[in-house]
């Protein structure tokens, strides 16, 4: 659970760079950004602009070259690998851009999976309550027993949420969640996001092409060659 | 491991193809090890069914009962050593035998008589009356029956079979059990120029203590005028059988390293398919332990499959193969090896794959790889 009294996430003078051959590529290039404890922010920018890389950041998917991360009031920047697998599965949720749901498991299992990559010593012992509370709001209980072959686009997407709320996360990043459904599913599905997110009091950082969905953020943010406008 | 196990149980079909190549591997280094086993048996039944610790040969013998000679003088330093609590006299001649109705037939079965004093296991601890013996179980297969009489020989040494006993048999010939008059009997009639006299060829020798310190003691008692060995080392030592061994063992071996090479490729693709996967799942913190351990996991549930399949495959080829026809012989132990070995198998195989898990990066599923 996120500390109320410190914002969700902290970005301080982030800088990510990639060496490509002899030269080096910045990703992003001294990044300051404050996500407050229930915000949540629309991140828009071109293609290449460093939005996914700003994301993976903050989420603990890459390590930044330079500066200082902090989520929740914890700073994960000098994080090993294997600190940073257990503070994905307990601190973050992920949203991504294509529905990346696990194929041979049920809508409720897909939920319950990150509670199983705990091992039995970490397992919460109200998962399977939280799921179908999850699956409830998500409007998915006669589907939980479906495997994600049997659902549409729009509630294989609704399953990807209840699965990045499954862990009460401070967090949740969102990569163009909205981007393979019709503009009408998406919008409904934008808003479900910010209904979730807002009962909970859960901060969240969306990542989009899609200016028409950033009315549904409390804050946009524009980033481009990986700087972002101040 | 629940995510794998679930995965082998909702899509066995992705794991069919595997599995069918093990389950023929499996049977394939199941039926080896049968022919081995069986081939090995069939050849040194008569050394392991000794109920002794050592054999003395002569030290000219070379290790082979056949060249061996030990004459009462021999025999009663060997006695008389610290250790032995009892010896007694073996000897062999191989011979083709002809059933007691058809003296003319050329269809020989191939026998060796067998002169005991101290009882091999499953034989009576007084040898058969002159003129008697007990046959190997194999002869059976034969249409020898108790109370059939046997034509030994050139000579047609005749003999009476009354009665049998399992796995005795020797270089791969059926054996007549016998006393050792009887055994003289019949050398002299068809080898007249062997005539053995008093002599026999080995000795089996029971010890208390020791059984190696009290072997070197016998052939230091005797002035290296006799060669000992445990029974376990003759067995070992008699002609072809460590060849065969070896060659069968060979074969297994690479049959072994092809097990592995398949499981590796096939986990191999499988692991590239999941690439994806496995970046969400890393993504949202599995780690590669988690993931490592699943993999191999699958490998071993398949194996254990496949072999399940070998056994009762190989149960069914050793009831369908005629008694008497191919050596072939299944054990516990054979099965238990063949599975232990395939699982090994499995394990090497699949572990080629975890260095690929190690290298999926958890920001490709978001489209951010470093």
């Amino acid at each position: 659970m996120s500390d109320p009294s410190s914002p969700a996430l902290r970005l301080e003078a982030i800088r990510k760079t990639y060496a490509m051959g002899d030269e080096e590529i910045v990703a992003l290039d001294h990044v300051d950004l404050e996500v407050g404890a229930e915000e949540i922010v629309a991140l828009v920018g071109p293609s290449g602009s460093g939005k996914t890389t700003l994301c993976s950041i903050a989420g603990g998917l890459l390590t930044a070259t330079a500066g200082k991360v902090v989520v929740g009031g914890d700073d994960i920047s000098g994080y090993s690998a294997r600190e940073l697998t257990d503070f994905r599965r307990t601190r973050v949720g992920f949203v991504f851009q294509t529905v990346n749901l696990v194929p041979f498991l049920t809508a409720r299992e897909n939920l319950l999976v990150v509670d199983e990559l705990a091992g039995r010593r970490q397992r919460s012992g109200d998962a399977s309550k939280r799921a179908d509370q999850l699956l409830d709001e998500l409007g998915l209980t006669d589907r939980a027993g479906n495997l994600p072959g049997q659902l549409s686009g729009g509630q294989r997407q609704r399953v990807a949420i209840g699965r990045s709320l499954m862990n009460d996360p401070a967090l949740v990043l969102f990569d163009e969640p909205t981007s393979a459904l019709d503009s009408q599913l998406g919008d409904q599905v934008v808003r479900l996001i910010r209904d979730e997110l807002k009962k909970r009091g859960t901060a969240a950082i969306i990542v989009t092409h899609d200016d028409r969905i950033t009315h549904y953020a409390d804050r946009t943010v524009h980033i481009e060659d990986g700087r972002i406008d101040p | 491991m629940k995510l794998a196990l679930r995965e082998l149980r909702r899509r066995p079909g992705r794991f069919a193809l595997a599995a069918v190549i093990l389950t023929l591997i499996a049977l394939l280094l199941m039926f080896l090890g049968g022919l081995l086993d069986g081939l090995i048996g069939s050849q040194t039944g008569a050394y392991r069914a000794q109920d002794a610790d050592l054999i003395v040969y002569s030290d000219t013998a070379r290790e082979s009962l056949v060249r061996s000679r030990i004459d009462p003088d021999l025999r009663s330093r060997v006695e008389a050593v610290d250790g032995v609590t009892a010896a007694g006299g073996l000897g062999s001649v191989q011979l083709g035998a002809r059933p007691g109705g058809q003296p003319d037939s050329r269809d020989l079965l191939a026998t060796v008589v067998l002169g005991y004093e101290l009882a091999p296991r499953g034989l009576p601890a007084d040898p058969p009356i002159k003129g008697t013996v007990i046959a190997d179980d194999s002869l059976k297969a034969d249409g020898i029956a108790k109370g059939d009489i046997l034509l030994l020989g050139p000579q047609r040494s005749e003999v009476k079979v009354v009665g049998f006993v399992d796995d005795t048999s020797y270089a791969g010939q059926a054996s007549l059990w016998a006393s050792l008059d009887t055994w003289r009997e019949v050398l002299n009639d068809n080898r007249p120029g062997l005539n053995p006299g008093d002599t026999v060829q080995a000795l089996v020798v029971q010890v208390d203590g020791d059984a190696g310190k009290v072997a070197g003691a016998i052939d230091a008692a005797t002035d290296g005028a006799t060669g000992t060995l445990t029974i376990a080392a003759a067995t070992e030592a008699l002609p072809g059988v460590a060849q065969q061994r070896a060659t069968f063992n060979q074969i297994i071996g690479v049959t072994v390293a092809i097990a592995v090479v398949v499981v590796g490729l096939f986990f191999a693709l499988i692991t590239v398919e999941r690439t994806a996967l496995y970046g969400i799942l890393k993504a949202v913190g599995a780690s590669n332990a988690t993931l490592g351990i699943g993999l191999v996991t699958q490998a071993v549930v398949v194996t254990l499959f496949a072999s399940a399949i070998g056994v009762m495959g190989s149960l069914a080829i050793e009831a369908l193969i005629p008694v008497g026809t191919i050596p072939f012989s299944i054990s516990v132990s054979r099965l238990l090896t063949s599975v232990g070995l395939l699982l090994l198998a499995s394990v090497a195989g699949s572990a080629f794959s975890l260095r690929r898990i190690l290298r999926i990066d958890p920001a490709s599923a978001i489209g951010a790889s470093s």
